[in-house]
């Protein structure tokens, strides 16, 4: 699908699993530099535990397939055999739904040390960080680009944050470490309309022909200023459907029931994965 | 300019450890300096001893008698049945060394090997600069000490104990044992026995010390004990900032720290005591500190344990008069082999008076770190509020954290609240953290750093930056 020459992220049969239950059945997926990506599907269909695979979570164990780096000539890195600091240093990024807070932690500081390993991707452990003056103007000049308050770099990451500002840290992260590859999880969740207007802007500002992006999103608005090359509907562990904005549009309006029916088999792992969900819950839930 | 005494905020050459170029270099931590010990004492403790250190520093025959009272109460005392395990042999000690016969006045008369351990202390250029205002416990004594002139002036008294015993008598006899009679406790009355060199501060009425005041104290003779014994007096509406750290050498056999700190402050007086200590793994560091904070008066102690084998420190305030107020921080790392018993004691003997503790542990590689804290309301100290807060983050499965917190309330119209947590480091802030690019190790230290940022933050800048190499150091090796 991308063109011959071009820098991507190559994503072949991956199965993944979860405390033993496999989650991801085989999924396909080829994203090139500059390219925009939305992967929609409703609640459970695996769309985060991509993101998380992807970036390496230590929690999910990738059972089968692989997940690349090709380089525009031709070579090719295996993101599996990385830690995950390894994969960010490669130019993977995963903007999370629900980043952690780190208290006591500024968000300034962090950042700085995020952006000398990203940058430096040899630094070795104790080695000096960027300097802080050369840091602080880019911070602020990134800042001021995204609208962002100067005292949100002196808050503790994350720690107190309303869902908004979590969010728009996490854009300015993005913002800061200009990931060959980024996987932007449900970076509008709990935001109101105008904010997600906001992201969806930020983004864009971002993006580029140097960088690809996969959005993972239940609503179009995301898109609105991220225009997706591809949009992918993943069902039951795998992607079942790919086309243009029109399919984004779509979904938005009409719901999954088209996509259930066209696809009965994976609409059956679906059932059976909220059923093993139900099945592990501490308190059983009756029907 | 009155800041000759301290570093400058953010002049990294002056920062008193951990400015080498390598962060990591673990040796530095780990020399020994060949100094000559002009008089060496044997091992042991006895009357005989006592007496020879009394008249080895030309003592007057009040401190001579106070020393060998304190050893009969030291001998009568038992072994502590609580906090840690003290296995000490009490013969088996050098209770005295003098490293020089004179303190050093000026830099050129300090003694080559005594310059050799400040520079591996990483103070390479700046030691005159440094230097000139600290007062630097090296062995038993005071080797060296200046005192910024225009201080003088005002009538502040900035000297080592033993100096203060024969210059200023009177506040002496007045106030040293009497905040910590060698009654107190085991190790305050075998302080008092042999104790050797510390700082004496007075600062008179009204006058505020607007810069912190440092010393350096370190251990630097095999199996030797070290029984400093500072008191400061802060007279009423005087401020101060006392800062104390310690890097100590690594060495093979036991060796036993026990330092007693005696502070007072008058009417409407502030101190502020400021310690981090980072001994070797073998130190027992058995130490008493209080303070007696009278009408208005403001004592806080921030407290930093790392290192040694076992630590028992519970900095205390007795809050002795209306409008009082007492605040212990305390941060302690316990990591493999290491025991921090350590914590805090607030007294509220008069109305009105309020304190806080704040407590943070971390525990590490099978490290132990208990925090014990006493807050007791004396009865008619009405309308008293105390808070005590102690948080634990324990790095793996191995290590160990308790709490014992003690509330003894005699009195009805009072408020006081507790709050503990323990924590571990979660996989999810780890995941977080390395998905941008931070190593695991860098991750869990940048977390650790965080934990205990609420307590940094309160320190002076260098002992700040100080106080996270030395995490940083503790942390090293200590993931995959």
């Amino acid at each position: 699908m991308t063109a011959p020459g071009q820098e991507k992220l190559v994503i072949s049969g991956l199965h993944a699993a979860v405390d033993g239950q496999e989650i991801l059945k085989g999924v396909d997926l080829e994203i090139g530099r500059g390219e925009i990506h939305a992967l929609m599907g409703p609640n459970g269909s695996g769309k985060s535990t991509l993101g998380y695979c992807i970036m390496g979570h230590p929690s999910y164990e990738v059972t089968a397939g692989s997940i690349e780096l090709v380089e525009a000539d031709g070579t090719r890195h295996d993101l599996l055999a990385m830690e995950p600091d390894q994969r960010a240093r490669a130019g993977v990024f995963l903007a999370f739904q629900r980043p952690m807070s780190i208290p006591g932690v500024r968000l300034a500081d962090f950042l700085r040390h995020a952006v000398t390993n990203v940058r430096n991707p040899d630094r070795k452990e104790g080695q000096e960080l960027m300097p802080m003056r050369d840091f602080r103007s880019e911070l602020k000049a990134k800042m001021a680009d995204l609208s962002i308050d100067t005292e949100f770099a002196r808050r503790y990451v994350n720690d107190g944050f309303s869902g908004g500002e979590m969010k728009r840290a996490e854009i300015l992260q993005l913002a800061m470490l200009r990931p060959k590859f980024a996987i932007l999880d449900e970076t509008d969740s709990g935001l109101d309309a105008d904010a997600v207007r906001l992201a969806s802007q930020s983004i864009a500002r971002i993006g580029g022909a140097e960088m690809g992006i996969l959005i993972i999103t239940h609503h179009e608005q995301l898109l609105e200023h991220n225009i997706p090359l591809r949009t992918h509907v993943m069902l039951g562990g795998r992607i079942v459907e790919s086309g243009g904005p029109e399919l984004a549009a779509e979904l938005h309006k009409r719901g999954y029931e088209r996509i259930r029916a066209a696809y009965p088999e994976a609409a059956a792992a679906e059932r059976s994965l909220q059923d093993a969900a139900t099945s592990n819950a501490p308190h059983p839930v009756t029907a | 300019m009155a800041t000759g005494l301290h570093p400058s905020a953010g002049d990294s050459s002056t920062i008193a450890i951990g400015t080498g170029d390598a962060i990591g270099d673990i040796n530095k931590y780990d020399f020994r300096t060949d100094s000559p010990a002009v008089f060496k004492a044997r091992r042991g403790i006895d009357a005989g001893i006592v007496a020879q250190i009394s008249e080895m520093k030309r003592e007057p025959a009040w401190m001579r008698d106070f020393r060998l009272k304190s050893l009969e109460i030291f001998n009568s005392k038992p072994m502590p049945h609580w906090g840690g395990d003290i296995a000490v042999n009490f013969q088996d000690i050098f209770y005295y060394l003098k490293p020089a016969e004179q303190q050093g006045k000026t830099w050129e008369e300090v003694p080559d090997a005594i310059k050799k351990t400040f520079d591996r202390l990483g103070i390479p250029e700046a030691e005159r600069k440094f230097l000139s205002g600290v007062k630097a416990q090296f062995e038993s004594e005071v080797v060296y000490g200046s005192l910024q002139e225009d201080l003088s002036k005002q009538g502040v008294i900035f000297t080592d104990t033993d100096t203060a015993v024969r210059e200023h008598p009177e506040l002496l006899r007045e106030y040293f044992g009497r905040i910590i009679p060698p009654t107190d406790n085991k190790f305050a009355a075998l302080n008092s026995a042999v104790w050797s060199g510390g700082s004496f501060i007075y600062v008179p009425k009204g006058v505020k010390i607007e810069f912190p005041l440092q010393a350096y104290f370190r251990i630097n003779a095999e199996s030797m004990g070290q029984f400093e014994r500072t008191l400061i007096i802060v007279d009423e509406g005087a401020q101060v900032h006392y800062v104390e750290g310690c890097t100590a050498p690594m060495y093979s056999t036991e060796s036993l720290h026990s330092a007693v700190v005696e502070i007072v402050v008058k009417k409407h007086g502030r101190c502020r005591y400021t310690t981090i200590q980072n001994w070797a793994n073998n130190i027992y560091n058995l130490v008493t500190k209080r303070a007696m904070a009278y009408e208005g008066a403001m004592m806080e102690w921030i407290d930093g344990n790392l290192g040694s084998h076992l630590t028992m420190k519970y900095p205390a305030v007795y809050m002795m008069e209306p409008g009082a107020r007492g605040e212990i921080l305390s941060i302690a790392f316990a990591s493999a082999g290491q025991h921090q018993d350590a914590g805090a004691k607030l007294v509220h003997a008069a109305p009105n008076t309020s304190g806080r503790i704040v407590s943070k542990s971390i525990s590490k590689n099978g490290g132990r770190s208990s925090y014990r804290g006493l807050v007791r309301v004396e009865p008619g100290a009405r309308k008293s509020r105390s808070s005590v807060v102690c948080d634990a983050l324990i790095l793996d499965d191995k290590s160990r954290s308790d709490t014992y917190p003690y509330i003894e309330i005699e009195e009805q119209d009072v408020s006081i609240g507790h709050e503990a947590s323990v924590s571990k480091i979660g996989e999810e802030q780890l995941f977080y953290l390395t998905s941008r690019g931070l190593t695991e190790a860098e991750a869990s230290t940048m977390i650790v750093s965080g934990f205990i940022e609420p307590l940094v933050k309160e320190l002076p800048m260098e002992y700040a930056v100080e106080m996270n190499r030395l995490i940083e150091l503790q942390m090293e090796g200590s993931v995959g």
